[in-house]
């Protein structure tokens, strides 16, 4: 086929790694194995012979067998018609492959990520005349690709150069030339609606950008207590069925990023399926679209090869970079980063390279680091700014935050949702813990939900966190000494901080009207159960007994406000603090009639 | 090419032989070897260079010399042959019969390691099956295509938990078009004879499939037992629109046998000495079960677990955990209290529950029932907790009233008889004559329209 192939046999095979004799061969070169036509990628070279990694089963393949050099390292397809798929760890189209080969993953099968037949209907960038002179990565014009993202067609990252020719509006399949241009070797390349780019390479872009914005999730417990911000990078961490998916999937919905990823390295097939089946229902709720167009998955389910497993996630990270290019906020999501550093585990484990911790390599933070660096927010060519901001969830062994995965993330990350399996068997979801937990962002949010939401919301969430600090305390010493060992004001306190537990960290991923709750919605609840902590604290300052408190009927109407209203019944909540407010007035006054006729 | 022998066995322990001198061998190619004594055993080739094998014996290589065995290459892997004729029989853990009847035969032969399916192509399981039990029912409900194992410990009646399931699991009425794969991995023959009298006395054993591997069968044949009972349940699925519900026992065996042979041929360990690569071959299975689009049939799936001394964290439970779709927990506590099935619901969650339940599945209450429970039975179990630490005469009326609540919830919802099949309807109304015990106010779960239609005044 490729002329610049060059051919070798295969010596040893021990599952995913296979030694083959290929004369120079180059570490990360992909390579063509076997008689079934198994990709894989040279990892290691030793004389003549080098260790290949490979992406599919190798079972059935013998030593002897031929391969082929490719000649470039593992790559992914830019273009129009990404967003919406869902492709393997190898950027394979699964859609595609289910129409041409049925229920199970057949090997050796080389489809092309992008379609080569659609045509998609190109606008040139009005500015763009012949013999502009055009640096790499700039814009060429645009592509509607779906109804609710426009795809900026970019030059190529590596390639800038004189604009020889550049196509007029029309429609274009891929591989129809859409220009040409001289780049500084002063050699002509044709220009298309796509290109390749190397999967671990990270995209070249101008510099980072230091401006700063919260990415809204539409979580409580997230946004006003442990915000993230664009272009961020946070984990989360928590045994099985803690809720990790559940949160990545919740940010998937309902956050503000104009594009998701979905990485599914080494978790559930029936966890993509539900994206898949229900997202083209639901709506963005940010411009009222199908959530698929602006969804894109990348499946490596815990069954699927274990190499193509480690690759999954610079695909998804590449694809992000892409979309950053052109001046999207990407939200990339990693379920579960554990798989992927397990992958390395077991490849290195079959090199026969020493272990460090756990059976992982020496290699493991690093890997981890350069993975998490790729994220941020940076000024693109041709002006604004785009970002990559990377969830990464975590999947520590027996839940033990101490596990070298965990310990290491938690290094990279500024904002951490540790997720406790305590909280999770008591229903207590998301079961984001919140003495775990940690935000490096807290100041630059504060500074926005300020100017954009209300005021002291900074002193508001110390005050809840405080209130919950205090309930820990307390309940410490119910537990040794019981309840009756507690002032009033003490209980009172008890009170509050289940008001904030319940009030306002509680969020049914289920309840059609919690599910989503705007920041404006987040702050009104928070302030009402503060109002409520603290009205009921001046009255009990004043004398009146806890249990006149407890048995107000408006503590059961808070807790349920928040599915009693959706985020644009703002003002019902406002009138709803108004009643509580009365509700409390009335009780001093009463209080006052009741001692005054005592005295 | 015609099937190859050889003499040249280098070195033979812990279930591997190397044989040198083997040019070409396929990995995973099926190997027959015959021993000094003539006797036969089968293996596969989990590692193959220019010039040696080797290969996993399924008989384990006990009583094995170097000098007069001798192994033949088949040039094929492990394959099962497919037809519905598997259903009433019995087979040993490479899918040889076990019950004096002749093999299967069929041109339909498959390869037990199966392929992943698509992604794409699956469907998402949402059809409730109604088990009977409560606490399953009406707080983790089983869909059609799960994944849900259960955890259990030694001296659990988890055996009989399963039965009674596969015994009421709504699946019994379609005649037609269930099955069960039953598969035993290293069971004591006791075990596997409840198993095979339960099948027989519901009438059920003309739809089942059994695999069985004993205690004291070989342990590496362990680690083909599940395989082959998920490629007969995919052919009964897929190619036939059967339900299949796949009971695989115990998959701490399984995991035990992985190990035992991982460490045999030296693979890095892990945690306990389990390699690491324990998560991707458990994956490799559990995976297997689900729907797909376009298909009539399903495959769910019921491993048990048992947790080596009652430690969820442990391993094998762990990494169980992180690839089903919930988990169902026995807990000793609640066995020594007398109470069958000791389920504990704190631990125990089903994932695909969302989508079962409901208006269209079960009824308009339910998920919030069940979040009620939840929410009451975690607060009373601190409640209890507290008690036993101050004394239930220290506590305050309203904390009284939680530990009444554990006491009914124990007595009345988790336990039930072992013959006892309530419906789900039953189930929710029980679960309402439980939430009266408490005043409508702190149901703060459930909304105002189920406690118009529900909690009725004028009981208690
Ligand atoms: N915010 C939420 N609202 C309602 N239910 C939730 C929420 N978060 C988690 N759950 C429940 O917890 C279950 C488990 O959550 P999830 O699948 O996200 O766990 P996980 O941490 O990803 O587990 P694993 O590591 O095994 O993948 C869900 O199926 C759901 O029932
Ligand atoms: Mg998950």
């Amino acid at each position: 086929m490729n002329e610049n192939a060059r051919r070798g046999v295969v010596r040893e095979i021990n599952g995913p790694i296979v030694t083959i004799r290929l004369p120079g061969v180059r570490n990360g070169e992909q390579v063509r194995i076997g008689l079934l036509g198994l990709v894989g990628e040279a990892i290691a070279l030793n004389g003549d012979e080098a260790v290949i990694q490979v992406y599919e089963s190798t079972e059935g393949v013998r030593p002897g067998e031929p391969v082929e050099g490719l000649g470039r390292p593992l790559s992914v397809e830019l273009g129009p018609g990404l967003l919406g798929g869902i492709f393997d760890g190898v950027q394979r189209p699964l859609k595609e492959i289910f129409l041409s080969a049925g229920d199970h993953i057949p090997r050796g099968l080389a489809l092309p990520a992008l379609n080569r037949e659609k045509s998609w209907h190109f606008v040139p960038d009005t500015a763009l005349k012949s013999g502009a002179e055009l640096l790499p990565g700039s814009r060429l014009g645009r592509v509607q690709e779906t109804e609710s993202i426009e795809h900026r067609v970019l030059l190529p990252p590596e390639r800038g150069g004189t604009l020889l020719e550049l196509a007029p509006e029309g429609d274009y399949r891929l591989d129809d030339p859409i220009g040409r241009i001289r780049g500084a070797d002063g050699v002509s390349h044709k220009l298309k609606l796509y290109h390749h780019w190397p999967v671990r390479i990270p995209r070249p872009y101008l510099r980072r950008d230091n401006s700063i914005e919260p990415l809204i999730t539409g979580q409580r417990i997230m946004d006003t207590f442990f915000p993230l911000i664009k272009g961020g990078k946070a984990a989360v961490p928590g045994p099985f069925g803690a809720g990790k998916t559940v949160v990545q999937h919740q940010i998937a919905r309902w956050s503000n990023a104009d594009i998701v990823i979905f990485v599914g390295c080494g978790e559930r097939g029936n966890e993509l399926v539900d994206v898949l089946e229900t997202f083209p229902q639901l709506q963005d709720p940010h411009n009222g679209r199908s959530l698929m167009e602006r969804t894109l998955l990348v499946a490596n389910t815990s069954n699927m090869p274990v190499v193509a497993r480690e690759a999954s996630i610079y695909v998804g990270m590449t694809v992000a970079e892409y979309y950053r290019d052109q001046g999207y906020d990407v939200v990339l999501q990693a379920d579960s980063t554990s798989r992927w550093a397990e992958a390395l585990r077991e490849v290195s484990g079959r090199l026969g390279q020493m272990p460090v911790e756990d059976g992982y390599p020496a290699y493991l933070a690093s890997r981890l680091a350069a993975v998490y660096e790729r994220a941020g927010r940076v000024e693109i060519r041709g002006g604004g700014n785009g970002s990559v901001t990377l969830i990464g969830s975590v999947s520590p062994p027996g839940g033990d935050f101490s596990e070298p995965v965990t310990a290491h993330t938690k290094e990279i990350i500024q904002t951490f949702w540790a997720l406790s399996k305590e909280l999770a068997d008591a229903r207590h979801y998301p079961a984001i813990d919140w003495v775990n937990s940690f935000s490096g962002h807290i100041r630059v949010a504060a500074d926005w939900w300020h100017r954009k939401v209300g005021g002291k919301w900074e002193q508001r969430r110390a005050k809840a966190l405080a209130l919950l600090a205090q309930d820990v305390e307390l309940s410490r010493i119910v537990n040794l000494v019981g309840p009756e060992a507690l002032s009033d004001a003490q209980r009172w306190e008890l009170e509050g901080a289940a008001l904030i537990k319940e009030g306002v960290l509680q969020q049914s991923a289920l309840d059609p009207i919690d599910t989503f709750s705007s920041p404006e919605k987040q702050y009104l609840l928070l302030k009402m159960m503060l109002l409520i902590y603290q009205k009921g604290a001046d009255l009990i300052d004043l004398g009146v007994p806890v249990q006149e408190l407890m048995e107000l009927p408006m503590l059961a109407k808070a807790r349920r406000v928040k599915q009693l209203y959706n985020s644009e019944q703002t003002e019902k909540l406002r009138e709803l603090n108004e009643e509580f407010i009365q509700a409390f007035e009335d009780v001093r006054m009463e209080y006052a009639k009741f001692k005054e006729h005592r005295q | 090419m015609s099937a190859r022998e050889y003499r040249t066995v280098r070195s033979a322990r812990g279930g591997l032989l190397v044989v040198d001198g083997v040019p070409d061998i396929a990995f995973g190619d099926r190997v027959l070897i015959r021993d000094h004594r003539d006797r036969k055993r089968n293996g596969q080739v989990i590692r193959s260079a220019e010039n040696s094998v080797l290969i996993q014996v399924y008989e384990g290589t006990d009583d094995i010399d170097l000098e007069s065995t001798w192994v033949r290459f088949l040039d094929q892997p492990l394959e099962i042959s497919l037809s519905p004729e598997l259903l009433g029989r019995v087979f040993n853990g490479i899918g040889e019969p076990r019950d004096e009847r002749p093999p299967i035969v069929s041109n339909i032969r498959r390869n037990v390691n199966g392929s992943a399916i698509n992604p794409a192509a699956r469907t998402y399981p949402r059809k409730f099956i109604q088990t009977g039990v409560s606490t399953i029912d009406g707080l983790n409900s089983l869909v059609r295509g799960q994944k849900l194992p259960i955890f259990s410990g030694s001296g659990l009646p988890h055996n009989r938990l399963t039965a009674q399931i596969v015994r009421q699991a709504g699946l019994v009425d379609e005649e037609s078009s269930f099955s069960i794969v039953f598969a035993a991995m290293g069971v004591s023959h006791t075990d596997a004879r409840f198993f095979e009298e339960e099948f027989a006395s519901s009438g059920v054993l003309g739809n089942v499939v059994m695999f069985i591997n004993l205690a004291d069968d070989p342990p590496v044949e362990r680690l083909a037992v599940p395989r082959v009972a998920l490629t007969a349940a995919e052919y009964l699925a897929f190619d036939r629109d059967r339900h299949v519900l796949v009971v695989l026992t115990d998959m701490t065996n399984y995991a035990e046998a992985l190990r035992e042979v991982a460490t045999a041929k030296g693979d890095v360990p892990s945690r306990k000495g389990y390699p690491g690569y324990l998560y991707s071959d458990l994956a490799e299975i559990y995976e297997r079960s689900g729907r797909i689009r376009d298909r009539h049939g399903s495959i769910t799936l019921l491993p048990v677990v048992t947790m080596p001394s009652d430690d969820i964290t442990h391993p094998i439970p762990d990494l169980t955990g992180y690839i089903t779709e919930g988990q169902i927990v026995l807990s000793r506590e609640l066995h020594n209290q007398g109470i069958y099935p000791p389920v504990h619901i704190l631990p125990s969650l089903s994932r695909l529950m969302k989508d079962g339940i409901g208006r269209d599945d079960t009824r308009e209450d339910h998920p919030r029932v069940a979040s009620q429970l939840y929410a009451l039975y975690a607060r009373a179990l601190e409640t209890r907790n507290l008690a036993s630490i101050v004394g239930a005469d220290e506590l305050s009326a309203q904390d009284r009233g939680y530990l009444a609540f554990a006491e009914a919830f124990d007595r009345r919802f988790v336990s039930q008889e072992e013959d006892e099949d309530r419906s789900i309807i039953e189930t929710l109304n029980l679960a309402w004559d439980l939430l009266r015990m408490f005043p409508k106010e702190s149901l703060t779960r459930v909304n105002e329209a189920d406690l118009t239609k529900y909690h009725h005044s004028g009981k208690d």
